[in-house]
């Protein structure tokens, strides 16, 4: 079991406001988890990754276990603690004014 | 009874203003997708509870929203812009060649004759067009490819392709028009496009006349005489009478010719309203009041539409999509500000309300006349 955090954007877009909990098949990496997320939210491709190069939108960023993760391989493995479910993955949106 | 129904895109959502032919009492709903980018909503001319939206935020991409009950529900349908084969590049602002990027909608244009037909136009410049009622797009790529592209530059506010225009007489004729590359048309359901620029003139660029590179901001026109185009551009509203085959200028007496929205009365062909700002470099009201200009001659003889708009110490911008005509037998014209102010006139310009004044940046305002 798999926690993630969205940003309120998302929330919005998936009319869901607690954390979403995904069960993730294999190895638990960022790639596996954002692919998770828009198989089960259809509204959500696009939003974190490039829907064709599969790469990270400029402006998201993901953080867990106090680290940030954003440039780590998409095939690289999640820490254990965010693979079993005892600390959440966080997508954030960067942080801007306006 | 009649009434009308006012589509407001702003820069944290959607509202939708609703009112009785009187256009005197107004109900507001929204924020529909609070804290979104809604660059543009429209809804289909032949099914008015069909309605599209475009859904934008720098940081998550592009959602296209769809009602099929007037905007009390949406959901959400197709977001895959993908440039037809290989994108190849554009000039950049620094004169070098750059990758198309999909980067946002400025605009969507549902078909005259089926709801489920729709074209966007979206920045990095292009067309595309969905047959399903938005669930997938596909490039209308003879507008990219046929020859003058890869001279296109972006202007300020990016690469936008912002005003499509589907012929009433001729369903297989398409105007569209790109900042800043220019106007272009394609008589064949937009399979092959040319530019249609003749008689612009841009100081902005090395060729004043060249046959590319003009900032347009917006096209209107009548549908009883779709041969005539009437267009604000960066600089200079100008007319075309051959279907933009060539241009001349009918700024006349504006107090400024600089300016975005341009459009034309629903039942007299030749009375056309802009709204002079400034500058290129002062996007606001000159003198600092708000003011409508109409022409009853299709141009050169403006008036000033001043009653019940501010005349002293407005300084908002007013951006290209956000301009509307109803059709009801007293035309109504309806404009937003960037300072949040939705205004309608129903007596064809005389008289100004504000149907609204503290909503978020205006950025796209179109009414539907309902039965």
């Amino acid at each position: 079991m798999i926690r993630v955090v969205l940003p309120a954007h998302l929330k919005t877009l998936i009319r869901q406001q607690g954390d979403v909990v995904l069960d993730i098949e294999g190895p638990v990496t960022l790639g596996s988890v954002v692919g998770a997320l828009e198989a089960r939210f259809p509204v959500l491709r696009g939003t974190i990754r490039d829907p064709a190069s599969l790469r990270r939108r400029p402006f998201v960023r993901f953080f867990a276990c106090e680290q940030d993760l954003s440039h780590d391989a998409m095939d690289a493995p999640l820490p254990d603690e965010v693979a079993q479910g005892r600390e959440p993955l966080f997508v954030i949106g960067a942080m801007a004014g306006g | 009874m009649s009434g009308v129904r006012v589509l407001v895109g702003t820069r944290k959502g959607a509202f939708i203003l609703s009112s009785d032919g009187a256009r005197k009492s107004w109900d507001v709903r929204g924020p529909f997708f609070e804290g979104w980018e809604i660059y543009h909503l429209k809804a289909s001319p032949v099914d008015s509870d069909r309605i599209y939206a475009s859904q934008s935020s720098g940081w998550f991409g592009q959602i296209v929203q769809r009602s099929d009950d007037g905007g009390e529900t949406w959901a959400p349908v197709g977001n895959g812009f993908a440039y037809d084969g290989v994108a190849g590049t554009h000039q950049w602002y620094d004169g070098t060649p750059h990758p198309w990027e999909f980067a946002r909608v400025w605009h969507l244009e549902p078909s005259l004759n089926d709801p489920d037909t729709v074209f966007a136009g979206v920045e990095d410049a292009a067309l595309f067009k969905s047959v399903d009622g938005g669930l997938n797009w596909s490039e209308l790529s003879g507008l990219r490819g046929h020859g003058t592209g890869p001279q296109w530059q972006p202007g300020a506010g990016g690469m936008c392709l912002h005003t499509i225009i589907e012929s009433p007489r001729d369903h297989r004729r398409l105007f569209v028009a790109i900042s800043a590359a220019g106007a272009f048309r394609s008589d064949d359901a937009g399979e092959s496009w040319r530019p249609i620029n003749s008689g612009l003139r841009s100081q902005g660029i090395p060729d004043e006349d060249a046959e590319v590179g003009h900032c347009v901001h917006r096209i209107a026109l009548h549908p009883s005489n779709p041969d005539v185009l009437f267009m604000q551009k960066h600089w200079d509203v100008m007319r075309s009478n051959d279907a933009g085959d060539s241009w001349f200028e009918v700024s006349g007496n504006l107090p400024s010719d600089f300016g975005f929205v341009i459009d034309v009365h629903a039942h007299e062909p030749e009375t056309v309203y802009v709204i002079p700002i400034t500058s290129d470099s002062v996007h606001f009201p000159p003198e600092g009041k708000l003011r409508v200009y109409r022409s009853r001659t299709g141009g050169n003889e403006w008036e000033p539409l001043t009653a019940g708009l501010p005349q002293s110490n407005c300084y908002v911008d007013v951006l290209r999509d956000a301009m509307s005509i109803d059709s009801l037998d007293e035309c109504g014209v309806y404009f937003g500000t960037t300072g949040g102010q939705v205004y309608v006139s129903g007596d064809a310009g005389d008289s100004w309300d504000a149907i609204v004044r503290d909503l978020p940046a205006v950025l796209s305002v179109e009414v539907q006349t309902l039965a």
